[in-house]
């Protein structure tokens, strides 16, 4: 954590141009289980702007490591070995110390190891599929892992997923609070699927696109992807004859 | 050309999908042994907490009226005395026993979801009039494609919820009592429709 005084403000409208809209009938489950009306406009109060921190107290040694968090000892999960590594960054580019980042994945055959999960793919005995890490004073995380492979989903008759990592990020107030998902660069399924398609604009859907970084690579070991997450900005406090900003 | 504002853009919001269990709940999905709990699971408040002590139950339900039965659900509320335990919190110290910050799943059998917490107190507003007592919800699940932002008010709070600035901004009247949590005795119930003639009011915040 770094020494900075606590921001009050409150945050940067949300560009929802950017965001998926909540209707978005090529995904199908998304026809019923999205509000028809138009979201109440609510500018931020302090039950938005303030939200729960998170200390590394609550990780487990492995957490990072969904290469062996899982496996019995001595062994290891099967599959491309990875590194996603990136920062968590406000909208203004500062690095947001201690945001929390959590994941989780199917593994290298496209298999989820969940109980209401039969794709005929078969799981990983060496594979959770699960992880979390907690940025550090400039927003770094990072964690190893295996590469997912694509699944098939019964939405279309023959719709597959890309190979994709879920993440669930918290900034420092509850209105940053966001969930999504990392693609991998080059993955040619990207561009048919549904729920990538939920994000109608194309530079939006190239930012959830990890890049291969051999620069990050451990030779003889794994290669990286690298994956930056931007939450919302904080307005700022240029001028103090507000009560709480401008 | 202007100079450009170099702002960044925020990530875009995919769904949580519907095996959200596995990252954010995992002992609740049968993965145990990694976590030694489910960050945000159990009662939110201990022996130690201020407060009255309620539990929330509710359901989620979509627009044919069925239950979702793989939303997670997650709730941000000041303490007994309206202060949170929040870095951005200047005006005072939370209870230290009480993180005001809850995770839960809802069942997979039923879709119920219920958290074990304590009333908070009332929260000043933007411009320090008081806001009635209310939870913040946020709502992710297969099928969501942008969590979805509420708040819930108390039923047994009528004066408060009243004279609230939020509750007064609502101009449809008739949607104001998709907000408002039923107090029975210590259980505070909360049904959450996503869509519909019940839809309930979901803000841009």
């Amino acid at each position: 954590m770094s020494n900075a005084p606590p921001e009050t403000t409150p945050f940067f409208a949300r560009d929802r141009e950017r965001h998926p809209p909540a209707y978005t009938p090529g995904y199908k489950t998304s026809v019923l289980r999205s509000p028809q009306r138009a979201l109440i406009s609510l500018e931020g109060t302090r039950s938005e702007i303030t939200g729960p921190v998170f200390g590394h107290n609550i990780l487990g040694e492995f957490d990072n490591d969904l290469i062996v968090n899982y496996a019995k000892p001595g062994e290891s999960a099967i599959g491309e070995r990875i590194m996603v590594y990136g920062r968590v960054l406000d909208e203004r580019g500062r690095g947001v110390a201690g945001a929390l980042v959590e994941f989780w994945q199917a593994n290298a055959g496209g298999r989820y190891r969940h109980k209401k999960e039969s794709y005929l793919a078969p799981l990983d005995p060496n594979f959770g599929g699960f992880g979390r890490a907690i940025a550090d004073v400039e927003g770094y995380y990072c964690f190893r892992t295996i590469k997912p492979g694509p699944y098939p989903w019964p939405n279309g008759v023959n719709d597959w997923r890309p190979a994709h990592i879920h993440f669930s990020v918290f900034g420092n107030g509850f209105a940053q609070r966001l969930i999504t998902q990392m693609y991998f660069e080059g993955d040619p399924m990207i561009w048919l699927c549904p729920i990538v398609k939920t994000i109608p604009d194309r530079h939006a859907i190239e930012s959830l696109i990890a890049p291969l970084d051999m620069n990050a690579s451990i030779p003889h070991d794994l290669r990286a992807y690298k994956f930056d997450i931007i939450l919302r900005g904080r307005r700022s406090t240029l001028f103090e004859n507000r009560l709480e900003g401008n | 050309m202007a100079q450009p504002l170099n702002y960044l853009k925020e990530t875009p919001s995919q769904t949580a999908g519907p095996y959200v269990h596995i990252g954010c709940t995992p002992n609740f999905a049968g993965l145990e042994g990694i976590y030694d709990q489910d960050l945000g699971s159990g009662p939110m408040a201990s022996d130690k907490t201020k407060g009255e002590r309620i539990t929330i139950r509710g359901f989620v339900y979509d627009g044919a009226g069925a239950p979702l039965k793989d939303a997670l659900i997650e709730i941000w509320q000041a303490d007994a005395d309206g202060i949170y335990n929040s870095p951005s919190e200047t005006r005072g110290t939370a209870d230290p026993s009480f993180l005001g910050w809850g995770r839960c799943p809802g069942d997979m059998a039923t879709g119920e979801f219920a958290f074990e917490t304590i009333k908070p107190g009332r929260v000043p507003f933007r411009d320090g009039r008081p806001m009635a007592p209310h939870v913040t919800f946020w709502i992710v699940a297969r099928g969501i494609n942008l969590g979805l932002q509420t708040r819930m008010y108390f039923s047994d709070e009528e004066a408060a919820n009243a004279e609230d600035p939020v509750l007064a901004r609502i101009e449809h009247r008739v949607r104001v009592p998709t907000l408002i949590g039923q107090r029975d005795g210590d259980t505070v119930r909360f049904d959450i429709h996503l869509q519909g003639d019940k839809e309930t009011i979901f803000f841009d915040i």
